[in-house]
């Protein structure tokens, strides 16, 4: 039986968001219910789509469903899963429920925006983000990435801080313009598609492998990846998201940093690297140019930051560069460890977002740091959360994070072994500037003002176990994500034509010497 | 040739020497306040089983020929990408054995004395769950059979002495001297993740079964990168030159703490690690090298630091990196020096962990004052630790027949056989410790009270002494008892290897003059401590040490070779953001508000200006087309 | 006669139509040159329908005489407003929507 999963994902949760956004007005609680509850059975539903995903199948997409929709252009509707994609709709039905629930009492019903509109905005998000990543036919991505943009849009400009109109406003134009540069490139590929195969068409199956001359590949491949370096977002295309985070309420920004930013990479990853595999090789250098200076950028500017949501926001830009050297390397290590690395900083973020989140709620909205100073003593359970998130931010041992860190490290060592050493530094300004958070705003004396501080309530404690569970568990036992991941970046390898490089002695098998002689 | 037995019998539970803390860490840091009354006895009683299954296991090792010592306990797979694959793995061996010996059992007794220790701190729960974490942590560090766990290990216990140091959190300088060790122990780590790289870039494996066996295929120059590396990692976690500047500051921590993290175990993780890898090491001379002269560096710095320092655990801290010096260079040394580096880090562990507690204890006595010019005659009231301490004094002295006399004079011998340099430099050394070591001695326990007025000196309770006790015990019989009874040398032959060489000194001879030396130093440290009144007040003191109490300007130099610049780096990489990029992004828009601005002035508002502009239009368009027409 | 002379006539009366907005002030004026470019317009189309022969020019010619009626219903209606309140029909004066 064919069980259109995938649009069921969609569906519900924008079956949710209508629901939400026609409740009468006034009635908040039960529109944070209903969203909530429509999160809820969206990630059940994920979750038993997931464990219905083969991991050898031999197919290189699960759940497939395609319908035409303007036959004309060729173009259709056209969705379906690999490894890759899963993995971060697993992530974004993850961290929805989450975020309602972190988020229960951000808006209330005498701010600007109403109540309803908050989360039927984020439950339209939430489906918007499962199509981008489901998506098989480019068209039909290209709709889902532009139209991610109007709910992002209102989430930011109605809900934010102060400079929430110029967070917005940056926003909107930056993402607009990489979409515009997108929308170039696929109305290129198409034609070209047209002139190579004599019917132009827009399904990936079909693009992967045209023959498209080296010199137009380039500039197409250009295309594509301005968008995706904006959304990324790389250097130097970066100057909107400290200021969207900053700006935003923190469910918000978890929703842009951890799961709307990735599809920058999971685009790069998916589109530019199979579809423009001789371009991508061709700019590699210069795109791993760009992540190492990222990578070092954003951890020195979150070195210097005063106030917290900005600081996570260049400490992400500089994980950003991670991934996007990982999948630039072209190694199968470099490529699933940006994978794992894209989940384990949707929730390392999700986790700082939150907890920073929870505590401006307590000291009147300040996300500064001097505001904050020895919290340990008055909230030790959100401090040991903080603690968390902070730690799987700089990549511990034993937290999911590092196993994608290492692994993209690794992965641009075997390749490049000079890149590898140099972004293996950036580790210690890692652990400079998260220590440095942590000290300055959980440790030393109390600060005066905040004795009274409540500590974490049964609701927050509820919304960041799971967060905080999955980084340690997955930590331990990432064979789940692996298991999936490696079979699509097997055939992203193999559509490139990479091969990892191999050791300079291979020593399976000739493990008869004992480690004492 | 070892063989590796699969883990049954007592030794499928290897996996469970680690869980047991480690559920005791769980428990106690989730549990939440509920865990508070019951909470550290289940910390302390985890480890003690993890302890009496270790020594299980030693008993049941024993029953195995030498070559059939390595057992290996394999969970499931833990990370597998492509060509690379890390196991969540165990390897239980002679070395590692000794390791979780040494680590079980004075974890255990140092649990047991912070149930004194720490019995009115409020959140000693915590304490005790941080604690845990690190005899978890450092577990898996000495029984990963790969180097990624080990790495999992070897962060773990950076985390716990993060958590550790910082205890004491609402002091601000708990909490900076926090984040410097981990800061500083990531730039060992960054040296520890290169090694993996360039392991499996090597050897396309990470284990240790499979890159100890092909080491001897891979070239010169790729060994001494490796081993270059690894010295990098084991030179941050066991504080040595250049990464030697975080463990002063690390005694903010509980003095607990102190013994088991900072003296006892983690410290001694670089030694572990190198002298697991010597399979990398024998064949790597440069690197092997330069081991020896960062071990020596050390030596010297770590034992003029704690000479000059008036703060009982900082100059306690500076013993520990000076010592550690010593096993570092000694596994330096090759096959000739593991063993005894080994032996003399499991002696030093047992007298310096007494050491430590000692100091507590008598910190206990004292309200937590830590300045040995405030303490003297204190064996009139705390003769149980006086005695202890002694035991302690005794052995890092090296007199016969306390245990620190064995392991450092092998030590040293060994060093005579590889090198008459090193070998002397080690008992010119030998001299210092004699002297501080007498030093801080004479200046806590005899002499003359000077202590602060509302303090009143007292004996520690028992709960705290009788682990002082028991380690005092070690700190005389150990030696003797690994050496002749144990058999040290064979013991851990099959692992790290062991060889001798002629020495230009004989034993007696190299016995001889490093007692001279020892003495030399104490009899310095008596005329100047015991003879004379100690000052208050620190005297200014001659250059030298001026320097040493400065650390020998590790902190400066560090500020200006490495945090000035990032700082600077930082700061302008902001003004590129703010001016640069962003000052371009908002230029822009500026720019095209500043057009429209111009543009809209044209929109006069009166409509037959736009019905004018309309007809001019279309004669344009209409002329255009004739004029193409006529073309 | 000669259907060429119909455009020049549609040419002449667009033209004077043209500059009747272009140069009066009358709100009631000017829109009566509207309506004079309008059936400007509406004979040339004419005129070229008899000169190709279809119907196509005519039907045009109607809707724009459709349009037309309803443009006066809504521009008679503005001016009469704005005549109301401002005590002017000069189109020069309500120049509020500028900038």
């Amino acid at each position: 039986m064919n069980v259109p999963w995938l649009t069921i994902l969609m569906v519900v949760p924008l079956a949710g968001s209508v629901l939400v956004a026609f409740l009468p007005k006034g009635r908040g609680l039960l529109a944070k219910q209903v969203a909530f509850a429509f999160s809820l059975v969206t990630l059940a539903l994920t979750v038993a789509m997931a464990l219905q995903f083969s991991a050898d199948s031999a197919e290189r997409f699960q759940f497939v469903e395609s319908h035409p929709w303007i036959p004309a252009f060729g173009i259709s509707y056209a969705v379906g899963v690999d490894g890759i994609s899963l993995v971060l709709i697993a992530l974004a039905a993850t961290l929805v429920p989450v975020v309602i629930l972190a988020g229960w009492n951000d808006v209330d019903e005498g701010s600007r925006g109403s109540v309803k509109g908050y989360f039927a905005l984020v439950l339209v998000l939430e489906a918007l983000m499962i199509g981008v990543f489901a998506a098989t036919d480019v068209f039909l991505f290209y709709v889902f990435f532009e139209v991610m943009l109007i709910p992002t849009y209102f989430l930011i400009g109605r809900f934010g801080g102060p400079q929430r109109s110029y967070a917005a406003v940056k926003f909107l134009i930056y993402s607009l313009v990489g979409g515009l540069l997108m929308l170039a490139a696929l109305i290129g590929l198409y034609v070209v598609s047209a002139q190579v195969t004599g019917t132009g068409t827009f399904d990936f199956g079909a693009l992967v492998g045209l023959e498209i001359d080296p010199d137009l590949q380039k500039l197409l491949f250009l295309g594509f990846f301005l968008a995706f370096a904006i959304k990324a977002p790389l250097w130097p295309f970066h100057t909107w998201l400290p200021d969207a985070a900053a700006e935003a309420k923190p469910g918000t920004s978890v929703l842009l940093i951890g799961v709307l930013d990735k599809v920058g990479t999971f685009g790069m990853i998916r589109y530019c690297l199979e579809i423009f595999p001789a371009a991508s090789e061709f700019y590699a250098p210069i795109v791993i140019a760009l992540a190492l200076i990222g990578i070092f950028y954003g951890a020195l500017l979150a070195l210097r930051q005063h106030d917290m949501k900005r600081l996570f926001a260049y400490s992400s830009m500089s994980h950003f560069g991670f991934i996007t050297l990982g999948i630039f390397v072209f190694t199968t290590q470099g490529q699933s460890g940006s994978v794992v690395y894209m989940v384990a900083h949707g929730l390392s973020t999700a986790a700082l977002f939150l907890t920073a989140g929870f505590l401006m709620v307590r000291v009147h909205g300040s996300s500064l740091l001097s505001d904050y100073g020895g919290v340990n003593k008055a909230a030790p359970v959100l401090a040991g959360f903080f603690l968390v998130a902070a730690l799987s931010s700089l990549a511990l041992p034993g937290m999911v994070s590092f196993v994608g860190e290492f692994l993209v490290l690794l992965g641009a060592f075997e390749r490049y072994m000079w890149v590898g050493a140099v972004a293996t530094v950036g580790i210690v300004i890692t652990a400079a500037y998260v220590l440095r958070v942590y000290q300055k705003s959980m440790t030393g004396p109390l600060k005066p003002g905040l004795e009274g501080m409540r500590d974490l309530g049964g609701r927050e404690v509820t919304s960041l176990v799971p967060i905080a569970v999955l980084t340690i568990v997955l930590g331990f036992f990432p064979a789940p994500l692996l298991n999936v991941i490696n079979p699509a970046v097997d055939r992203v390898m193999s559509t490139v034509g990479m091969t990892d490089p191999t050791p300079t002695i291979s020593s399976t098998g000739t493990s008869s010497e004992g480690s004492g002689q | 040739m070892t063989e590796l037995m699969p883990a049954e019998g007592v030794f499928s539970l290897i996996w469970l020497l680690i869980a047991l803390p480690l559920a005791g860490a769980v428990v106690l840091l989730f549990g939440g306040r509920r865990t508070n009354s019951w909470g550290p006895y289940l910390g302390v009683l985890t480890v003690c089983a993890s302890a009496v299954l270790g020594w299980l296991m030693l008993l049941a090792m024993l029953q195995n020929p030498p070559e059939e010592r390595t057992f290996d306990q394999n969970l499931f797979t833990w990370v597998s990408v492509g060509g690379f694959q890390a196991d969540m793995a165990f390897q239980l061996d002679q070395l590692s054995m000794v390791f979780v010996l040494l680590i079980t059992t004075v974890g255990a007794l140092i649990h047991i004395y912070s149930l004194g220790y720490m019995a009115h701190d409020p959140d000693r729960r915590k304490f005790f769950g941080y604690l845990n974490l690190f005899v978890g942590a450092m577990l898996i560090l000495v029984l990963a059979n790969n180097f990624l766990l080990l790495y999992v290990g070897w962060e773990g216990v950076g985390l716990a002495s993060y958590l550790l140091i910082g205890f004491y959190q609402y002091k601000h300088s708990a909490a900076a001297a926090a984040k410097k060790a981990f800061v500083i122990n990531r730039v060992g780590d960054v040296g520890l993740s290169l090694a993996i790289m360039l392991m499996f870039v090597t050897f396309g494996s990470v284990s240790f079964e499979d890159v100890f066996g092909a080491a001897d295929q891979a070239s010169e120059g790729t060994l001494n990168a490796i081993g270059l590396l690894l010295l990098l990692a084991a030179a941050g976690k066991s504080a040595q030159f250049p990464l030697q500047a975080w463990l002063l500051d690390a005694m903010e921590g509980p003095t607990p703490v102190s013994a088991l993290i900072h003296a006892a175990t983690m410290v001694t993780a670089g030694v572990y690690l190198i002298a697991r890898s010597n399979a990398i090491f024998d064949l790597a001379q440069v690197a092997a090298t330069a081991v020896i002269v960062v071990g020596v560096i050390t030596v010297f710095m770590g034992a003029i630091i704690g000479s000059a320092k008036d703060d009982i655990k900082k100059s306690l801290a500076g013993s520990t990196m000076s010592q550690i010096g010593y096993m570092i260079a000694a596994v330096g040394l090759g096959p000739i020096g593991y063993v005894f580096g080994i032996f003399h880090l499991l002696t030093h562990g047992v007298f310096k962990a007494g050491l430590f507690l000692g100091a507590g204890s008598v910190m206990h006595g004292m309200n937590d004052n830590v300045n040995m010019r405030r303490y003297g005659a204190l064996r009139t009231v705390m003769f149980i630790t006086f005695i202890t301490f002694a035991a302690g004094w005794l052995s890092i002295l090296g007199i016969p027949p306390f245990s620190g006399f064995w392991s450092k004079d092998e030590l040293i011998h060994a060093a005579f056989e590889e090198s008459v340099l090193v070998g002397v430099l080690l008992i010119i050394a030998a001299g210092i410790t004699g002297f501080y070591m007498t030093r801080m001695f004479i200046m806590t326990f005899l002499g003359k009270a000077r202590w602060e007025d509302d303090v009143h000196p007292h004996e520690s309770p028992k709960v705290m002494t009788i682990p002082l006790i028991i380690l005092a015990l070690g700190s005389t019989f150990l030696g003797m008892a690994l050496l002749f009874w144990g058999d040290i040398e064979s013991w851990l032959e099959p692992v790290v290897g062991f060889e001798s060489k002629e020495a230009p000194l004989s034993t007696a001879a190299t016995i001889g003059i490093s007692l001279a030396a020892v003495i030399a130093g104490v009899i310095v440290a008596y005329v100047m401590y015991a003879r004379r009144p100690i000052p208050i007040e620190a005297p200014r003191g001659s250059w030298l040490t001026r320097a040493a109490r400065e650390e020998l300007y590790g902190n400066q130099v560090n500020q200006v070779l490495v945090v000035t610049p990032t700082l600077v780096a930082a700061k302008a990489a902001t003004s590129i953001d703010a001016k640069g990029i962003d000052g371009l992004v908002n230029g822009l828009a500026a720019l095209v508000g500043a057009i429209s601005g111009r543009l809209r002035r044209y929109q006069t508002g009166f409509v037959r200006t736009y019905a004018l502009s309309m007809v001019g239009g279309a004669v344009i368009v209409v002329l255009a087309l004739v004029l193409v027409r006529a073309s | 006669m000669n259907p060429s002379n119909y455009i020049i006539l549609s040419a002449v009366l667009f033209s004077i139509g043209a500059i009747g907005v272009l140069v009066r002030r009358n709100a009631i004026v000017v829109f009566m040159s509207v309506e004079l470019m309008l059936n400007a317009a509406n004979l040339a189309f004419v005129a070229f329908a008899r000169m190709n022969g279809n119907l196509d020019g005519q039907t045009v010619a109607f809707f724009v005489m459709v349009v037309a009626a309803a443009e006066v219903v809504v521009g008679l209606a503005i001016i009469v407003t704005i005549f109301r309140t401002r005590r002017s029909a000069s189109i020069d004066e309500p120049n509020l929507l500028k900038y």
